[in-house]
């Protein structure tokens, strides 16, 4: 998998590619805590767009994130979700700490 | 025709297998003209059951993980099957978040996901060890039978 950034406006606009499962947590893990760790922006929105695949792992990474930006107050919304990402993210809650955008 | 066919495939349980694993079932299912929800439900549940023998059934990462998916007419059976340390308490295994990797960041959901996008999921121990989990499902047939054979 590969990320991509951009900040605009104070919103750091986050978009994963690929698949993210077991292989690619540790990637995604280092690399996003990269990212969130410049401090010019007030919320996160992660774009799910162009991730074909995703399992239960990327809830993991994604509420590992979630727990470090919370510390710093900055709220990190989803967008785009595949059917099956967004079944497990409904399964698990994590729209509850994630809200969903369109 | 009732169609009745299935592969067997062995694979060392590393993580890099996990894509190879969903790509080959997904591939199998194809001659079944399912959905791309149904196809993307079968690539989430394998790989699942796949990422659980990577993380938790070979802790030395050694072992080997058998693949078997059996097609009887519209109807799909997943057999992924370990050799290593096996789950103490199934039962509990099952429960949504229940994980035995808490600082891993973990969400513990495996087997709620496998269970959620398959019809029926079957855990067992087998009894030289390792465990072996049988997934479920049927195809609805509704995709559009264009290009079919």
């Amino acid at each position: 998998m590969h990320i991509k950034n951009r900040l605009y406006n104070g919103t750091l606009y986050v978009i994963l590619c690929g698949e993210l499962d077991e292989n690619s947590a540790s990637y995604a893990r280092v690399t996003l805590d990269d990212v969130f760790s410049g401090g010019n922006f007030k919320q996160i929105i992660i774009d799910l767009s162009e991730l074909e695949f995703m399992d239960s792992t990327g809830i993991g990474v994604l509420i590992g994130r979630y727990k470090k930006m919370k510390i710093k107050k900055i709220p990190i919304f989803i967008c785009n979700p595949s059917r099956q990402a967004e079944k497990i993210f409904k399964m698990t809650g994590l729209y509850d700490i994630m809200p969903k955008i369109v | 025709m009732i169609k009745s066919n299935f592969m067997e495939v062995s694979f060392k349980a590393l993580s890099i297998n996990e894509g190879f694993a969903r790509i080959c079932v997904a591939g199998f299912c194809l001659q079944l003209n399912p959905s791309i929800d149904e196809l993307g439900d079968i690539k989430t549940a394998v790989s699942e059951a796949v990422t659980n023998c990577v993380v938790h059934a070979y802790p030395k990462r050694n072992g080997i993980i058998n693949l078997r998916c059996e097609i009887e007419g519209d109807s799909v059976k997943i057999i992924i099957k370990d050799n290593g340390v096996g789950i103490k308490d199934i039962e509990k295994a099952r429960e949504p978040f229940f994980t035995t990797k808490p600082d891993e960041e973990r969400s513990g959901m495996g087997f709620s996901v496998m269970e959620s996008f398959m019809d029926k999921v079957d855990v067992e121990k087998n009894e030289q060890g390792g465990t072996t989990v049988t997934m479920y499902k049927q195809i609805s047939n509704e995709a559009l039978q264009v290009g079919n054979a």
